[in-house]
């Protein structure tokens, strides 16, 4: 289905307007206190872990915190500039681990995309006899849930290696190219289905003009269906990159050269038993840090995420 | 989540067929070629794998190497009868959590997110935008920083749960410091909840963060299937002198299963492979006790390198993922038959 505004849930739910449908009926004051009460409630529940981090993030005390704060008491910086600086233990800076970070997230996005569309132009507009086959085939890795395709992949990427005078120089599997190559592996049925599904909603009036025009499928697929597709290629884009900009498993697994830690990866080693010493303002500040692209790209394109989600495989 | 649906699709004007299907495979090269290396290749040799006693000392040597033992379904018998040298490890026991853990989860949040979603549309409610703006934050963070912001709020020394419930308790008299060992205790609070798997602390932790980022998804499905049921239905179940809970439960609730079925089926499959999740939150511990599938099979590659065991159970985990898939498409095929009935 192409996704009109009006069947969008979020946008929907964002701005419907059904106060005062019913005419001239007003809710009972007594009924408005006690669901205001009920809603301030709910809003609490979700303000908590939100206002928490937040607090502790503009904070600049590096002990931990000895009770309940959830309002800002004052609204110091430092946090993020100790981040920014010094993000890890290891010889590594903050721009370096964003340099991974969208490394990952911008390569497996675009290589997934590129390599997809075409195949996914073959499944939605050409008839031939081994279509449901290889549309089934493209489906059975997505049956696998992402981290059990990790032990191959770690195999035959650790198999990869290339040596100088006896020295190990490169390995595959220990490098941002092998992770990237690793997820992509994960990504490409999805975009492939994702993308056909996409395909399968654009009309098919202005191609057959084009071919009474004499175009070939090839122009048709280059100057009409590509340029239409864009829009959806990029949502399925940045869909992608939030996805990817979390990716963990993978890099946590293969890595092991702290130059080529990803965010998620300092995140992660921001807690938990091995960081006693690691202050909670500045875990707070990464944490905000790590959150943001994908919250902003979320807010940004929650209109056309949403459309997208909906036009692929799912049917409503 | 995805549906498997080939409509065959008549072209505009079959021009030859057989050129039509060399063409065809033209555009399917790049992406099968690339499949074929890095995706497909990987999963038959997982498969060979599974049969082979793979381990650190072999990742040395070449894949084809000859010493590679072939011990045929050792590994699969030893993972479903617990003969792996793993501590605290027992299939159906992290099985039967697993599929528990998906679906106490999807129980909660259904629920929870109509019933907000129907608070939500009360007519008249003052504040209405500004509350639907701060519910679909938790929808907007990543899941990742989530965990690991729970997991600092479950600390036992100095976690925001346990100062919340001391400044809670104070408010009743009581005085000393609350120190739950949230993440780490093992005793089970109550253990008869699910016969032979004991269901520590951490899981009701992990229940409540999960809850934070689960309902508001549903809340955001169910307004926009209460926005589709017509108000005529209420006001002709009013003028027959139906209660506001009647209608809630002869007219609203019916009318929202369509939608939120395959919604409850999207949050069942997410919750049962909800890998960083789990991983960031507890690692699967104390004991293993709340470990997931996934994060088992992840223990087995990252931390134990049983390679040979691990390409096991992630076969196990496929067949796994087939039956729910099997299963949840039918329940989806249902729901449509009954929309259009």
């Amino acid at each position: 289905m192409a996704a009109t505004t009006s069947s969008n849930p979020i946008i929907r739910f964002l701005n419907i307007n059904t106060s005062g449908e019913k005419g001239g009926r007003n809710l009972p004051l007594w009924r408005q206190l006690l669901v205001q009460v009920l809603c301030l409630a709910i809003a609490a529940e979700v303000l908590f872990p939100i206002m928490y981090v937040v607090t502790l993030a503009f904070s600049s005390q590096t002990s931990r915190p000895a009770s309940l704060q959830l309002i800002p008491k004052e609204f110091s910086l430092i946090a993020f500039k100790q981040v920014l600086d010094h993000p890890t233990g290891n010889p590594v800076s903050f721009l370096e681990l964003l340099r991974n970070s969208f490394f990952l997230s911008f390569g497996v996005g675009f290589a997934s995309l590129f390599i997809a569309v075409s195949a996914a132009y073959a499944f939605s507009r050409f008839k031939f006899t081994a279509r449901q086959t290889l549309m089934v085939l493209v489906f059975v890795p997505l049956l696998m849930p992402g981290v059990g395709l990790s032990t191959p992949l770690y195999l035959l990427m650790n198999s990869i290696r290339f040596f100088d005078h006896g020295k190990l120089i490169f390995n595959l599997r220990d490098s941002l190219l092998g992770v990237g190559i690793a997820m992509t592996a994960g990504a490409l049925p999805f975009a492939v289905w994702n993308l056909k599904g996409y395909l399968d909603t654009i009309p098919k009036e202005l191609e057959e003009a084009a071919k009474i025009d004499g175009a070939d499928a090839n122009r048709v697929f280059f100057q009409i269906v590509l340029p239409l597709a864009v829009p959806q290629l990029a949502v399925t884009f940045f869909l992608g990159f939030m996805g990817n900009w979390q990716e963990f498993a993978l890099s946590w697994l293969f890595l092991s050269k702290p130059q080529d830690y990803t965010l998620s990866m300092t995140l992660y080693n921001m807690t938990g038993q091995y960081a006693q010493n690691i202050p909670w303002n500045r875990f707070s500040a990464m944490a905000i840090i790590v959150a943001l692209p994908v919250s902003i790209i979320y807010i940004a394109l929650q209109k056309q995420i949403v459309g997208g989600l909906t036009a692929g495989g799912v049917k409503e | 989540m995805a549906q498997l649906t080939l409509p065959a699709r008549p072209t505009a004007r079959p021009a030859s067929k057989a050129s039509q299907t060399r063409l065809a495979y033209v555009y399917l090269i790049p992406a099968f070629a690339v499949m074929a290396v890095i995706t497909f290749y990987p999963l038959l040799f997982q498969v060979l794998i599974s049969f082979t006693d793979f381990q650190t000392k072999d990742l040395l040597k070449q894949l084809a190497s000859p010493t590679l033992k072939f011990i045929g379904l050792k590994n699969y018998i030893d993972i479903l009868t617990g003969g792996l040298p793993v501590q605290n490890f027992e299939f159906f026991r992290v099985l039967t959590y697993n599929f528990w853990w998906a679906i106490t989860n999807v129980a909660v949040h259904v629920p929870a997110g109509i019933l907000i979603a129907v608070l939500l549309n009360t007519p008249g409610l003052w504040g209405k935008r500004i509350y639907r703006a701060l519910y679909i934050l938790p929808v907007v963070i990543p899941p990742l920083v989530v965990a690991t912001v729970w997991k600092n709020i479950f600390d036992e020394q100095y976690g925001a749960m346990n100062q919340f419930l001391t400044t809670l308790l104070h408010l009743f008299g009581s005085v000393g410091p609350v120190h739950i060992r949230w993440l780490a205790e093992y005793k089970p609070p109550i253990p008869f909840l699910l016969p032979g798997v004991p269901l520590p602390l951490a899981y009701y932790a992990m229940m409540i963060a999960n809850f934070w980022l689960g309902w508001p998804f549903m809340t955001v499905v169910a307004t926009g299937a209460l926005q589709s049921i017509p108000k005529d239905l209420y006001e002709a179940a009013s003028i027959d002198g139906a209660s506001g809970t009647q209608q809630f439960w002869n007219v609203t609730v019916p009318l929202l299963r369509p939608a939120m079925i395959p919604a409850a089926i999207y949050g069942f499959t997410l919750s049962f492979n909800l890998f960083s999740f789990v991983y960031f939150m507890t690692g699967g511990g104390p004991a293993r006790s709340t470990e997931i599938l996934v994060t088992f099979a992840y223990d087995l590659v990252r931390n134990l390198r049983l390679f040979g065991a691990a390409a096991a159970f992630a076969v196990i985990i496929f067949f796994v993922s087939i039956v729910i898939f099997l299963i949840t498409n039918r329940l989806t095929r249902a729901t449509e038959s009954y929309l259009e009935a």
